[in-house]
């Protein structure tokens, strides 16, 4: 048990140094790629390059830069930007978290909720109307930009219908703290959670449907029917209770990687300052500092949640817990 | 049979788009406008009145200069201009143009390294398996668009060089790289299950036994097995790059201006959402039917030539 | 008269045309009796059980005829009606007790949520009762057991626990699909044994299919043989092992190896193989394979006649 422990933080240590890494060598070891001269900005002179190349470190080794700002990150904690001097970015980074998990929570709520229904429901009508309706519906949000989706809301909840009673009750964009304005921060939240969720809800629900459909045909149906069971309770407890194990694994995958930044785009439409926003500015002016602590701390929230999958499908899964 | 004619009728809606965008050029022509160009002083016919196509607001503050919004006539700013003067339509055609051809040759360019690494990986197992799996770990546990836009910023700048590939920095090559660079572990970890399991099975072995190069093996026995599964992947793949170049294309790390793709556009309408809302309206619907027919087709694909397949949609988000 | 079928017949609408996969089924349980049916797969066993069971949920089943549980007809019964007599009145035993239990819920569980399911009882009541149930199928430490996962245990104990599952409500008829297939030879005697000995103590009906005429001779009261979704011969066990009447019976006894005297070269086999439901003959079913075809066999099928001992044949051997 415990030497399992260790190997699990062993490989989350690992894919999070290769992350890092790979992130440093994006920057830095790209061939014909120059990180004074993006920071320069185009047309830079060489004086000016060269400055640059001092002033941030460049003309010392890789292994030198890559240790050095690890130390800053983890250890002492003071790293700096490059473009906003004196700016420390481990506390910048630690302050959009909430934004970044206000918005995710939600709606992950959102989608779990909203996708166990439509999958039932579809399952439950299986290969009538309401099974083709709401898998084309699922289909449907699968294929739309997030960030188109979130425009459009704009226009709808903003400009077209503000003024109407349907949504003048939507605040401008832009984020208010919990602590400070509990109604502020779940009206302006309630749009963005729909817009990152629709597509989640979609992919979910037909993921569920499937899985729901083939534990139907499972020869313990049949039992639990023999049994003289409710239709309701053993799609419920029976059918829906096995196909929760697999929902359960990729929702952890999904929701790691939104909490790690890839909430971005939603991020970015409604003026939310999150990780993702914040790296996403970062990497516009290739503020490596920056980038780096996003990327690493995305990273550990992907690796996270790869770990907490396992325990958790340890916990729902009887046969791989006992063995 | 119901489902392979609805699968038909997608395809046949995806090939229409296609042929459509690839009309652009023509339709420039007949318009007689010039998409890439800022025509902010052009002057247009609307029911025999001239107005120009940047406009004064007549209400309001009147500040600045508001595009001329949709006129429903073919060939005559049908939807209307951008804040460059330009004809949305012809964009909106040149713009699917680049998006398709970014999302076919990525997907291209994906199954064709994914499957390399895939049959690598599985076939000779080992340390070969070893070194290429954790690569692929190592990509995977970065969020996809962190990773796709981290390439994009680096590269956008200066192009890039491999060897004697170059790059240029407003290439369309460059979406094209990323693009089918950041989704080779997506389609290699199945490969790389199905290449395992067949190298197990009896044929295999036995082919093996009898002394058959591993060339042969790969090309005449596996390779054939696995090719179901990458046609599957085909519309899914397409479908998925669709979504992300707009999605780089939209933050402005993808297409380049003066090129143009539905995301690009999408972006340029962001700034006029208020007032001349179609213009981000209408390439987003185009992505929106473009990859619903591709992902309804794909389903229909899928379940007519691997209907045990565990391959799940991808999530762009 | 626990259970009566009459003229029972099932098709399935399927894209190749409708497929009759039963037909003219007629047979009677009675109080306390245990009734095989023997017979090859696809011969119609499991269907017909299933039907009365009301499991058959398939959209494309077609199911004619009648059958009365109690002088209750349960065909075109209401599903929710049927419910209540399924798992507390008639319950069943599968074939493969690996695939037949929940996976993620322990045997515990699953018997009590039967319990509740049938019984005003409070769940702790349930849980004992679920304990007892499993001391009375025979597993060892039964407190222990009920929190032990289908997956935990082996099979014979699984299908022990299946078999607590079925026996909770103490119903009046048991079916049983090839309870002991699945099984290791040793366990399946134990299973049979079991079974023999529940009958007796609880003195419920029990209709057992199995396509092993040695575990039929050893169990049933009666005996029900089937054929390509009809039934050939029906008889005591005694009389239908003596004197067999239908060529199928004769062929099917005659590739038993027998248990003493000399052993024969080679045992006998039936030739051919069992027809297509899509292309059944106009005439006896058996007859491509029968050695003692008539010409007039293809005609038409022989009905079922002969009272106590029923044959499916035109011989005259077998009337």
């Amino acid at each position: 048990m415990i030497f399992a422990i260790l190997q699990r933080i062993g490989q989350m240590v690992f894919v999070m140094a290769g992350i890092s890494m790979l992130v440093f060598l994006i920057f830095f070891g790209t061939p014909g790629v120059d990180p004074a001269a993006r920071i320069a900005g185009r047309n830079a002179s060489p004086e000016v390059l060269e400055a640059v190349r001092i002033s941030f470190g460049f003309d010392q080794p890789f292994y030198v830069q890559y240790l050095t700002m690890m130390k800053k990150i983890f250890i002492t904690g003071d790293l700096t930007s490059f473009v906003n001097r004196g700016w420390k970015v481990v506390p910048a980074v630690l302050d959009t978290i909430p934004v970044t998990l206000s918005l995710v929570i939600g709606a992950a709520v959102l989608w779990v909720v909203f996708s166990i229904i439509i999958g039932v429901l579809a399952a439950a009508y299986r290969d009538t109307w309401i099974d083709k309706l709401l898998m084309i519906l699922g289909l449907i949000g699968i294929s739309m930009p997030v960030y188109w989706l979130g425009e459009v809301m704009n226009l709808i909840t903003q400009s077209r219908f503000h003024d109407t009673w349907m949504f003048s009750w939507v605040p401008p964009l832009g984020y208010k703290p919990f602590s400070e304005d509990p109604k502020g921060w779940f009206l302006t939240l309630i749009i963005p959670w729909f817009t990152l969720s629709i597509l989640y809800i979609g992919l979910y629900g037909r993921i569920l449907r499937a899985s729901i459909t083939e534990a139907l045909q499972e020869d313990y149906i049949r039992t639990a029917r023999a049994k003289g069971l409710s239709e309701t309770r053993i799609l419920l407890r029976h059918a829906l209770r096995t196909s929760l194990i697999s929902f359960v694994t990729l929702f952890g995958l999904d929701f790691g990687a939104l909490v790690g930044g890839s909430a971005l785009l939603t991020e970015v439409v409604f003026g939310l300052q999150g990780v993702g926003k914040l790296t996403f500015d970062a990497l516009q002016n290739l503020d490596l500092p920056v980038i780096m602590t996003t990327v690493l701390y995305a990273s550990f929230f992907v690796v996270l949640a790869n770990a907490i999958v396992d325990v958790v499908y340890i916990l729902l899964d009887p046969r791989v817990r006992t063995q | 049979m119901r489902r392979d004619r609805t699968a038909l009728v997608a395809l046949a809606v995806f090939l229409a788009v296609v042929v459509a965008c690839l009309m652009a050029p023509v339709y420039a022509y007949w318009a007689g406008v010039q998409p890439f160009k800022s025509t902010l002083d052009a002057v247009i016919t609307i029911n025999g009145e001239q107005r120009p196509v940047m406009e004064l607001p007549t209400t309001g503050l009147a500040l600045g200069y508001t595009p001329i919004g949709p006129t429903w006539e073919l060939g005559n700013y049908f939807l209307g201009a951008d804040n460059q003067g330009r004809d949305v339509m012809a964009r909106l055609l040149y713009g699917g143009m680049n998006s398709i051809l970014i999302a076919a040759a990525a997907t291209t360019f994906t199954l064709t390294f994914a499957t390399a690494f895939g049959l690598a990986a599985g076939f000779f197992g080992g340390v070969v398996d070893m070194v290429l799996s954790r690569i692929l770990d190592v990509l995977w546990a970065f969020p996809v668009y962190l990773l796709a836009i981290s390439l994009s910023i680096v590269l956008i700048t200066q192009g890039i060089t491999i060897g004697p590939f170059v790059i240029d920095s407003g290439s369309l090559w460059l979406p094209i790289f990323i693009i089918g660079l950041i989704y080779i572990p997506y389609v290699a970890r199945p490969i790389r299950g199905q290449v395992m399991s067949l190298r197990n099975s009896d044929f295999v072995m036995a082919a093996i036994g009898l002394g058959a190069p591993p060339s042969r093996i790969l090309l005449k026995d596996i390779l054939p097995n696995i090719s179901t599964t990458l046609i599957v992947f085909v519309p899914i793949m397409m479908a998925l790059n669709m979504l992300t170049e707009s999605a780089l294309s939209f933050l402005s790390i993808g297409v380049q201006p003066p090129d143009a793709s539905w995301g690009t556009i999408i972006q340029d309408g962001q700034g006029l959402l208020y007032t001349r809302p179609v213009v981000a309206l209408a390439p987003g619907i185009m992505i929106v039917i473009s990859v619903l027919s591709l992902n309804v087709f794909g389903d229909g694909l899928r379940d007519a030539l691997d209907p045990k397949s565990k391959i799940k949609l991808g999530r762009a988000s | 008269m626990i259970l009566q079928v009459r003229d029972l017949a099932i098709s399935f609408r399927t894209e190749r045309g409708i497929v009759r996969v039963l037909d003219g089924v007629n047979f009677d349980v009675d109080q306390g009796e245990l009734l095989g049916i023997v017979g090859e797969s696809g011969s119609g066993k499991t269907v017909t059980v299933l039907a009365v069971m009301g499991l058959i949920t398939d959209p494309n089943a077609i199911i004619e005829g009648s059958i009365k549980y109690k002088g209750l007809e349960l065909v075109g019964m209401k599903q929710r009606e049927m419910r209540h007599l399924r798992g507390s009145q008639i319950a069943m035993i599968f074939q493969d007790p690996m695939t037949a239990l929940t996976p993620v819920y322990t045997i515990g569980w699953q018997i009590a949520e039967q319990i509740l399911t049938h019984q005003k009882v409070s769940r702790k009541q349930a849980w004992f009762q679920a304990i007892d149930l499993l001391e009375e199928v025979g597993i060892p430490k039964p407190s222990e057991a009920v929190h032990r996962y289908p997956h935990q245990l082996s099979g014979g104990m699984r299908q022990r626990a299946v078999i607590a599952m079925a026996l909770t409500c103490n119903p009046t008829l048991l079916v049983a699909d090839e309870p002991t297939t699945a099984l290791d030879v040793t366990v399946q005697a134990q299973i049979l044994d079991l079974l023999r000995n529940l009958q007796n103590k609880h003195g419920s009906s029990i209709i057992f299919i199995t396509h092993d005429l040695g575990v039929m001779a050893e169990l049933a009261d009666r005996v029900m043989v089937m054929y390509a979704g009809r039934i050939v011969e029906r008889a005591d066990k005694t009389a239908l092992f003596a004197d067999p009447r239908h060529p199928y019976t004769l062929a099917l006894l005659d590739s038993i190896p027998p248990l003493d005297g000399p052993r024969p070269d080679r045992l006998r086999s039936i030739a051919g193989s069992p027809p297509s439901l899509l292309i059944l003959p106009k005439g006896c079913a058996f007859a491509p394979r029968c050695p003692q075809r008539l010409s007039i066999c293809d005609d038409a099928k022989p009905p079922l006649i002969g009272g106590a001992h029923a044959a499916a044949c035109i011989l005259p051997s077998a009337q």
